[in-house]
């Protein structure tokens, strides 16, 4: 698999395969891009950020993120359960807004507050 | 006409960096005024993650981040007016504003900081053929229409240029639903970060078409398809290579201008480069009192600089205030060569008992394996190499004591790229 490594502006191309002992690393130019491209192969994880809708509040949209990073492969099924939520004014910034998303221990908290219109 | 001590102009992450600089040099005299309903500027519609990391070792999304600022701006009580628009100031420091409540209002000042933000830049600004249908937005108006309004632009979408914007845009969409089908870049790079593309394009398989051109836009009322082509090395479209992409949107990420018509009507000297002020090493202006910080100044791509650079902006407003105004001593001007487009401060002036302040910069092109080189009266002063320098991202040389003081005795200070031979 080719990855790009975000660790650093230098984005090296870092190839990676599976072998016997584990990983076959190739292209990094530090370690920590080996340390990168190993969690992207065994757990990529996301924070995932988007928004609902607010009822009664002096704004229309309350912005979200996961208090933790969640796995990669679950971003759309954890959007999913985001679909049809309207929360209701006032929100504070940091409430759980979706607990516990898919049975992850991730919760989805508001990233500001809206006061009652 | 009522009289002030500090007046800030726009209530963005500059201007709330600005406001805590001021107040904590001494100054307890300090306005903000605010065009929106909110303080917080543009990161009140930023609502992914990723800000804040450089000076909070954290990763907040936009809001949390201004509203670090915003708390602490009111817990120290700093005045602030919100749904007021600036209109014009003048080189004596009058500034004309506007909002509901007060109608037309006149204040003195004795310093002005002018934190404008940027705008996008508009369509009107690239060529495009066939540029009048409906499903045109620009990345920053897209990501207020999702992120604020709650309203999707469309279904199918064509992102042109690889800015940040437009690469966050792209996941953001793809998140709501739709089908991003490419990001097309002129350049042979992309002005974006790395992990952007990684994590807003990788990761959901949207291709990355560098030194490729939308050339024609189809559809009658609303955008139909885009016809996209390669370029050459002069940027001019290969017509052979031209291809049909069926969308209902196009997003346009083609770069960020300085909101500078306020301080160009006042006489504030701009420069062409950064379409920003020209600035000495205290963030002030060619106007005497004028300070300029943030993105209308040189436009950032982390939020980070732009709070430190306002503080320092803020601090020498208070100075400046305090101390009844600045001795004037000219300073040297700072010259750039081999691939550095700009340095910000544009001027050192000579007294040494200012702030500190780092040396910040763009490249014009993708290099490898160099040195930033500065020097004063051609003394080597202060040099970082860099393994790689793009466009897109800005340069920061941070200086010592000593360093800032070699600088302040120059005649002559260059600023310049070198390869590492
Ligand atoms: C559409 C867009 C999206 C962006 N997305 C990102 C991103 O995802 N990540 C990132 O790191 N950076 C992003 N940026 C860059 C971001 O703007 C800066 O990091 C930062 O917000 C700059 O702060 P600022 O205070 O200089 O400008 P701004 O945040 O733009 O604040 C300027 C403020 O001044 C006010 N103002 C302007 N003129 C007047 C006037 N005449 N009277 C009164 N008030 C006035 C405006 O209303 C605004 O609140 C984005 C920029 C834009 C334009
Ligand atoms: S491998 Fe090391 S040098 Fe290369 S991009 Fe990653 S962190 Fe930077």
């Amino acid at each position: 698999m080719e990855l790009i490594c975000i660790c650093c502006p230098l984005g090296c191309r870092i190839n990676i395969e599976k072998n016997a002992e584990g990983f076959d690393v190739r292209g990094n130019s530090c370690p920590r891009g080996k340390q990168y491209a190993i969690a992207e192969m065994t757990a990529p994880t996301r924070m995932v950020t988007s928004s609902v809708l607010v009822s009664g509040g002096k704004e229309k949209m309350l912005s979200l993120k996961t208090d933790k990073p969640i796995a990669k492969s679950l971003i759309f099924d954890a959007l999913a359960t985001l679909k049809g939520v309207v929360v209701a004014a006032p929100v504070n910034e940091g409430d759980v807004i979706k607990a516990d998303v898919l049975g992850t221990g991730v919760n989805f908290i508001a990233t500001r507050s809206i006061e009652k219109a | 006409m009522d009289k002030r001590n500090v007046v800030i102009i726009g209530g963005g992450p500059a201007g709330l960096a600005a406001a805590i600089g001021a107040y904590e040099a001494g100054e307890r005299d300090i306005l903000i005024l605010e065009r929106e309903p909110k303080l917080g500027g543009i990161l009140n519609q930023c609502i992914h993650n990723g800000f804040g990391l450089h000076t909070f070792k954290e990763e907040l999304t936009g809001p949390e981040y201004a509203n670090r600022f915003i708390r602490k701006v009111k817990e120290l009580g700093i005045e602030y007016k919100l749904e007021t628009t600036v209109i014009s100031f003048d080189k004596n420091k009058v500034i004309t504003a506007v909002n509901e409540k007060d109608g037309l209002i006149k204040i003195q000042a004795k310093a002005v900081v002018l934190c404008c933000g940027c705008r996008e830049r508009p369509r009107g600004g690239i060529n495009i053929a066939g540029c009048r249908s409906a499903g045109i937005y620009s990345a920053g108006t897209a990501q207020k229409l999702v992120n604020i309004e709650g309203y999707m632009p469309g279904k199918e979408i064509v992102i042109l240029g690889s800015g940040d914007i437009g690469l966050i845009m792209a996941r953001r969409m793809t998140f709501e639903g739709a089908k991003v089908k490419a990001c097309v870049e002129l350049m042979p790079y992309s002005s974006g970060l790395n992990r952007n593309i990684v994590q807003c394009l990788k990761d959901f398989d949207i291709p990355l078409l560098f030194s490729h051109t939308v050339v024609d836009i189809k559809g009658e009322g609303r955008v139909k398809s885009v016809v996209i082509a390669e370029v050459d090395e002069k940027l001019v479209p290969k017509m052979e290579t031209a291809r049909e992409i069926t969308c209902d949107t196009l997003l346009l990420s083609v770069g960020l201008i300085p909101e500078n018509e306020l301080a160009k009507q006042a006489g504030v000297e701009l420069s062409p480069v950064t379409n920003g002020a020209t600035v000495d090493d205290r963030m002030m202006t060619n106007l005497d009192g004028v300070f300029e910080c943030g993105n209308v100044l040189h436009v950032h791509d982390l939020v980070d600089f732009v709070s430190e650079e306002s503080e320092l902006a803020g601090k020498c407003a208070a100075k400046y205030v305090i101390g009844g105004g600045f001795e004037a001593d000219g300073g040297t001007k700072v010259e750039t060569y081999g691939g550095v487009r700009y340095c910000v401060p544009q001027i050192i002036e000579h007294n040494d008992d200012y702030e500190p302040f780092p040396l910040k910069m763009r490249v014009s092109n993708v290099f490898r394996n160099v040195y930033l080189r500065v020097y004063a009266d051609g003394q080597l002063v202060a040099q970082k190499k860099k393994q790689i320098s793009t466009p897109g991202e800005m340069e920061t040389i941070s200086l010592k004591a000593e360093q800032v003081e070699a600088l302040r005795k120059a005649k002559e200070i260059k600023v310049g790229l070198e390869e590492n031979k």
